[in-house]
């Protein structure tokens, strides 16, 4: 059979303990990861993220469902015969070998001949531009240069898969920038489907072609991280990517929300009933008192460097965020009222 | 609360280390006294070291020790890894197992020596050197255990994924991986294990057979006789290797984590 697809994962379960303490980590987990994708799993803590990738990776089990990878049924494989490699979190690289020895691990438990395990070797070490550390012990490094070992090392038997578990997590800010790209480089390089763990959701955004928002054992919503950014479908994944504005509402049956305390605005599609309207900070706009769907007032201004994050209070007590790129635009004083424009397309109906 | 802010705390303390060490300092010492009268000091020699080293009975409880050692140590380690590594997952009736792997360490070795002579006797095994190394490889098991299972509760379990997802099976996993990493806790229980026999006077003592004398029963039997230079020498011996592996089995479990 012919699967166009790197890995596919179909209705995975998975508990931890048993009985009455039994803890349901994934909940009928189905998802189908392109290949030369760059995927990645976004969540809080607990949601389920790294448990899936272990699952993918082999050590452990899922209780019920099918895990396949390049067509072939691995559900029950043991990890050494999966086709994928990971990176961890904690890099696990083994202390008592050499960088070398490290890459070259899994090529020799490959039954390579010791000089092509060298070159292979050799190779993974220069793509991450880690050749001069060959013969130094892991302890030896730093923690970037840890990071780019393992990557090597992982990278060095050429697997189908590549499991990224948080791996960037133990490295500075200025060190993530930086990896974040050569990342997305190697994965162009290299050619090879990479599932991707994080709870950093800009991270998230800026390196992967899809993204799937995980909370409680589920994914809630799948696609592209501008997809996921605009078009939230979900409170929850609103709420955890970047900053939203959420606004409690009722949909009316002619069509169009009426906000508390304020007028209609034409957002088509939504059943009647309350519902929470959802709008990110730099997509309204401050107008004229009266002239916007709701008045508010302004409660204070903060100067972002690249823009204004002004904070409104809505007639109902709610807060209100909006991000104003054009700095040359007319401020309002504080505690002055202003009009809201909310514009149609930039709102995203959730029922509530 | 600062103990050292105690009038007398100083003095006391002082005290309890002159009355630890100087009996053992005061025995080295006379190992180098020429006198044939112990504790009559003369001029220094190393007259005694190269009596014992001629003596054939001496020579031969030096032999007997660690022969005894030697095995009884090697196979308290076997077991002790194993023992170790099977009890790395939660099983039920994990730590009933732990607790009865520990519990020798405050048994009275007095009554288990005892019973190990009563149950050889009512067996039937004659006592000698296999009853000791049977004997000796039970009571090492603990001294062997404690350094191994506190080196693979230091280690992470990930290196151990790591292998795997790295195309090593559990048997090449272990080779390549577990083994080497635990090496220093091997070697710090061995170690440990063979201090532990070679110190060892109650068992050996009730379980040896014609021939099968050991060092410290050696050195038991020759005081009867008078505290003889030699016995200093002998006993000077005794402490310089047994500070030494224990210095080493201590280094070894220090040694990267």
């Amino acid at each position: 059979m012919t699967d166009a697809h790197a890995v596919t994962i179909e209705t995975v379960s998975k508990s931890f303990g048993r009985g009455q303490s039994a803890v349901r980590v994934l909940d009928n987990v189905s998802v189908a990861i392109g290949r030369r994708e760059f995927f990645t799993l976004l969540g809080p803590s607990g949601c389920g993220k790294t448990t899936l990738l272990r699952l993918i990776a082999g050590f452990e089990t899922a209780d019920g469902g099918t895990i396949r990878i390049e067509g072939a049924d691995l559900t029950k494989a043991p990890p050494f015969h999966r086709p994928v490699n990971t990176v961890f979190q904690s890099y696990a690289l083994f202390p008592h070998l050499t960088v070398e020895q490290n890459v070259g691990f899994a090529l020799e438990e490959q039954g390579l001949p010791r000089e092509e395990v060298r070159r292979r070797a050799g190779e993974a070490l220069e793509m991450v531009r880690m050749q001069a550390f060959a013969r130094r012990r892991p302890s030896e490094l730093s923690g970037g240069q840890q990071q780019r070992v393992a990557l090597a090392r992982a990278l060095a038997p050429r697997p189908k898969v590549l499991l990224l578990d948080e791996p960037l997590s133990a490295l500075d800010l200025k060190l993530r920038k930086a990896m974040q790209i050569e990342l997305k480089q190697l994965q162009a390089e290299a050619g090879i489907t990479f599932v991707f763990v994080t709870h950093d959701q800009e991270e998230a955004l800026t390196l992967s072609d899809r993204v799937a928002v995980m909370q409680g054992g589920r994914i809630l919503q799948m696609g592209p991280p501008r997809s996921i950014y605009e078009a939230p479908t979900h409170r929850f994944v609103a709420d955890f990517i970047g900053d939203i504005n959420l606004i409690e509402a009722e949909a009316l049956a002619g069509g169009g929300v009426r906000l508390a305390g304020g007028g209609v605005v034409p957002v088509p599609g939504a059943t009647p009933g309350r519902v929470t309207l959802a709008i990110r900070p730099e997509r309204a706009r401050m107008v004229a008192p009266g002239a916007g769907v709701v008045d508010a007032t302004l409660v204070h201004s903060a100067f972002l460097g690249t823009a204004m994050l002004h904070k409104l209070e809505l007639p109902d007590g709610g807060s209100f965020l909006i991000r104003e790129a054009d700095l040359s635009a007319p401020m309002p004083e504080r505690g002055g009222r202003v009009g809201l424009c909310l514009p149609a397309e930039a709102l995203q109906v959730m029922q509530a | 609360m600062n103990l050292r802010r105690f009038p007398v705390m100083r003095e006391i303390s002082i005290a309890v280390l002159v009355f630890l060490y100087v009996p053992v300092i005061v025995l080295t010492v006379y190992s180098f006294n020429a006198n044939r009268t112990a504790t009559v000091w003369t001029h220094a020699s190393f007259d005694w070291y190269l009596r014992i080293l001629a003596n054939p009975s001496i020579r031969a409880a030096t032999w007997n020790s660690i022969v005894l050692a030697g095995t009884s140590a090697t196979a308290a380690t076997l077991i002790a890894l194993l023992a170790a590594l099977a009890t790395r997952r939660a099983f039920p009736g994990r730590d009933t197992t732990e607790t009865l792997l520990r519990l020798p360490l405050i048994l009275p070795e007095i009554v288990v020596a005892v019973a190990t002579l009563l149950l050889f006797v009512s067996l039937g095994v004659s006592l000698g050197l296999g009853a000791m190394i049977a004997a000796h490889t039970a009571f090492c098991i603990p001294f062997a255990y404690l350094p191994i299972r506190a080196r693979l509760d230091g280690m992470s379990g990930s290196y151990e994924e790591a292998a795997q997802d790295l195309y090593a099976d559990r048997f090449r996993t272990f080779r390549r991986v577990t083994m080497p990493l635990l090496w220093p806790g091997v070697m710090a229980g061995f170690t440990l294990a063979f201090v532990t026999s070679l110190d060892d006077f109650l068992t050996s003592f009730f379980l040896s057979g014609p021939g099968t004398t050991t060092l410290p029963v050696y050195i038991f039997s020759a005081i009867r006789a008078g505290i003889t230079p030699e016995i200093n020498a002998i006993s000077t011996v005794m402490l310089v290797i047994s500070i030494l592996l224990v210095s080493l089995s201590f280094f070894l479990g220090q040694l990267r984590r």
